[in-house]
């Protein structure tokens, strides 16, 4: 599995090449380029996959300094957090675009192997928006000196391989505060990002609410319990507060700094992708571009590396939801709508291998349509919508699913390697 | 808290809930009410009292800080060693597990435990994170224990207790032993909803608290299906 020897092998050694780039890449970050891009198009044409891991792990051994020599020269955006990194990457990506070519990692590849592959696909571009794992940040922040940092979110997510959330707080908070020339637009509606960003001296808020709290009911910087009321949060027993956000999402629309309150229309379903786009608003904003520019280009994105396509097959609208956490799935509930749903979890490397989150996720909101359950760990989804009194059929497959439904709108909610499985099954659907 | 009903507690679910742990208490209080039995369940923060009067307590998982935290607060409450002496039933998981204990480790520092169970915990050398399974002590009469373990701690049962399981995959509390149990009080490594994969350990809290010798049994063929898939998966036991 390239996943696990990704993670593994590549390292940032640094000064091996100093001095060599001068405005230039050195000869060894072109051949490791150039090999990078043959690997991708090569995977591509294989059919192995979309290409955007493995050049640049190939390219990474090559010359390990790659990932800094790609993005020498380009302004670049980066966005992390636990949920939300893929879309608002996308929507970041259009935002910016008013002001030249963007490279992205678009296909949510989002570890330095996927930045290097995105950036050496793309050749020069005044403009780069990355998202980033949250467990690299630090890494990819001195790679890529970046202008810009976007923090969404922290909740649970993986604990069997992942940081646990403090830790990862910790982990951001660090680096900023070395970090003092990045700008960062961060979530001041989640105590764990605002902790963290508040080591950095420039910092933009956004408001796009938050719907998972579980995480965030003990202040990580005194311990005490944190209070919220009327939208407003605080710590009983230290100064940490909600800061005032420059960048509010109101109704179906975006509150700017200015004062000016924006429409969002955006072909992306429900209030959490409106979010998503005031984020995205608030990081081109720091480049210099205003709403009413970027706005047209967020209506433009329809679908992500398949999350959110529509696809008919057999008399079915099938329309692809990814949930990736408890958090995630909260928001997928709000999004579907009520129709036939399919669910389906697996539980292989990418998807951690701990089932116990499906607990954190009330599944009530489903009791009121047709649920079909599949996947490697249908079982433990079984039994937990049974506790939750949610009634569902088994089907061992996506055809059989399809069959199961009457012609119409079938909603498909799957974690990470069950939605590449039913994606696959549609053609690779982006 | 009417006198009829049974009272199940969840024990500081700000501090303690690092995932899923709410499923003991959903599935506890849905075995219940299933069998016709009236259930009140509770959840009491760490900056509230904690009742003495309830029939189950549950404890469930969490990160260094909050473990530590917790214990000062309940040693400092004393509501739960009211309501064990008292004869109510705990059931306790991974961090609250080791917190019932002598001592245990958090960020490092060794931290007292409430001496409810005979048990301290020390750190591993390596993260034990996996499937885990074992035979249950034969005395509670209870099929296999399956469950997902994902700890650093380490913990050494007491004279005054006993394993609640003899590990068959997985490590457990040392790769030989799972848990451990005294009185009405378990205590498990199988993190977060233990009971979804073990109703038989959810009814036998259900016997003890109520007195029942036996209960109207329920349809678990998902669960079945669930423990058939899980027993299988789970590699086998290796000493550490």
């Amino acid at each position: 599995m390239i996943l696990t020897v990704w993670q593994r092998d590549v390292t940032f050694a640094s000064g091996t090449l100093a001095g060599v780039t001068d405005g230039k890449m050195p000869l060894i970050a072109k051949v490791a380029t150039s090999v990078s891009k043959t690997a991708a198009a090569l995977s591509r044409a294989a059919g192995r996959g979309d290409g955007s891991v493995i050049g640049g792990w190939i390219g990474l051994k090559i010359d390990p300094d790659l990932l800094a020599h790609l993005a020498s020269g380009r302004a670049v955006a980066l966005v992390s957090g636990t949920n939300g990194k893929t879309t608002t990457t996308r929507l970041t990506a259009a935002a910016v675009g008013v002001l030249g070519r963007v490279a992205t990692n678009s296909f949510g590849a989002n570890m330095p192997t996927g930045h290097t592959s995105a950036l050496a696909r793309e050749g020069h571009t005044p403009f780069a928006v990355l998202e980033v794992d949250e467990h690299y940040l630090a890494q990819v922040i001195d790679a890529t000196r970046p202008k810009v940092v976007a923090l969404l979110n922290l909740s649970r997510d993986q604990l069997d391989r992942a940081k646990e959330v403090a830790m990862m707080a910790q982990l951001w908070k660090t680096t900023l505060a070395g970090h003092p020339e990045i700008k960062v637009v961060a979530n001041a509606d989640d105590p764990m990002v605002v902790w963290a960003a508040s080591a950095s001296p420039q910092t933009t808020w956004f408001s796009a609410g938050q719907r998972w709290l579980d995480d965030s009911f003990v202040c990580p910087e005194s311990g005490h319990p944190i209070e919220r009321a009327q939208g407003e949060w605080w710590c009983t027993g230290c100064p940490l507060r909600r800061p005032r956000p420059q960048w509010v999402v109101e109704d179906e629309g975006v509150i700017d700094p200015r004062g000016d309150w924006h429409l969002v229309k955006l072909q992306l379903p429900g209030k959490v992708n409106i979010g998503n786009a005031a984020t995205a608003l608030a990081v081109a904003g720091e480049f210099g571009v205003r709403p009413i520019e970027a706005l047209p280009r967020l209506a433009r994105v329809a679908s992500i590396a398949g999350r959110y396509a529509q696809v008919d097959k057999d008399g079915r609208n099938i329309r692809l939801l990814l949930a990736k956490n408890p958090a995630s799935w909260l928001e997928a509930f709000d999004m579907a709508d009520q129709a036939p749903t399919l669910l389906s979890i697996n539980a292989r490397d990418p998807d951690g291998l701990d089932t116990s989150w499906l607990y954190d996720v009330d599944f009530s909101p489903l009791r009121d349509r047709p649920v079909l359950i599949t996947g490697d760990r249908a079982y433990d989804l079984a039994v937990r919508l049974q506790v939750n009194q949610v009634p569902f059929r088994h089907v061992q497959s996506f055809d059989e699913a399809l069959a199961a439904v009457p012609p119409g709108r079938l909603e498909v909610i799957a974690n990470y390697t069950a939605f590449q499985d039913i994606r696959a099954e549609l053609d690779r659907v982006n | 808290m009417s006198t009829e009903a049974l009272r199940i507690v969840w024990i500081y679910p700000d501090l303690l809930s690092t995932y899923g742990d709410r499923g003991n208490l959903l599935i506890l209080a849905r075995r219940a009410a299933d069998r016709g039995i009236p259930v009140e369940t509770y959840e009491i923060r760490s900056d509230q009292r904690m009742p003495n009067g309830a029939d189950i307590y549950l404890i469930g998982g969490g990160e260094d800080g909050p473990q530590a935290l917790a214990a000062q607060r309940l040693l400092a409450d004393g509501g739960l060693h009211q309501a064990v002496a008292r004869g109510a039933s705990v059931l306790s998981i991974c961090a609250g597990y080791q917190l019932l204990g002598h001592s245990f480790y958090a960020k490092g520092a060794k931290c007292a435990g409430l001496g409810l169970l005979d048990i301290s915990s020390d750190r591993g050398e390596t993260r034990a994170v996996g499937e885990l399974r074992g035979d249950i002590d034969p005395r509670l009469g209870l099929p296999p224990l399956t469950g997902f373990e994902n700890h650093g701690g380490r913990t050494h049962v007491g004279q005054h207790a006993a394993p609640l399981a003899r590990v068959t995959g997985g490590i457990g509390n040392d790769g030989q032993t799972e848990g451990a149990w005294a009185g009405k009080i378990l205590g498990t490594y199988s993190h977060g909803p233990a009971l979804a994969r073990n109703p038989a350990i959810a009814d036998l809290l259900l016997r003890w608290s109520t007195g029942a010798d036996r209960l109207a049994p329920l349809d678990d063929s998902w669960t079945e299906q669930l423990r058939n898939e899980r027993l299988t998966a789970a590699s086998p036991a290796r000493p550490v």
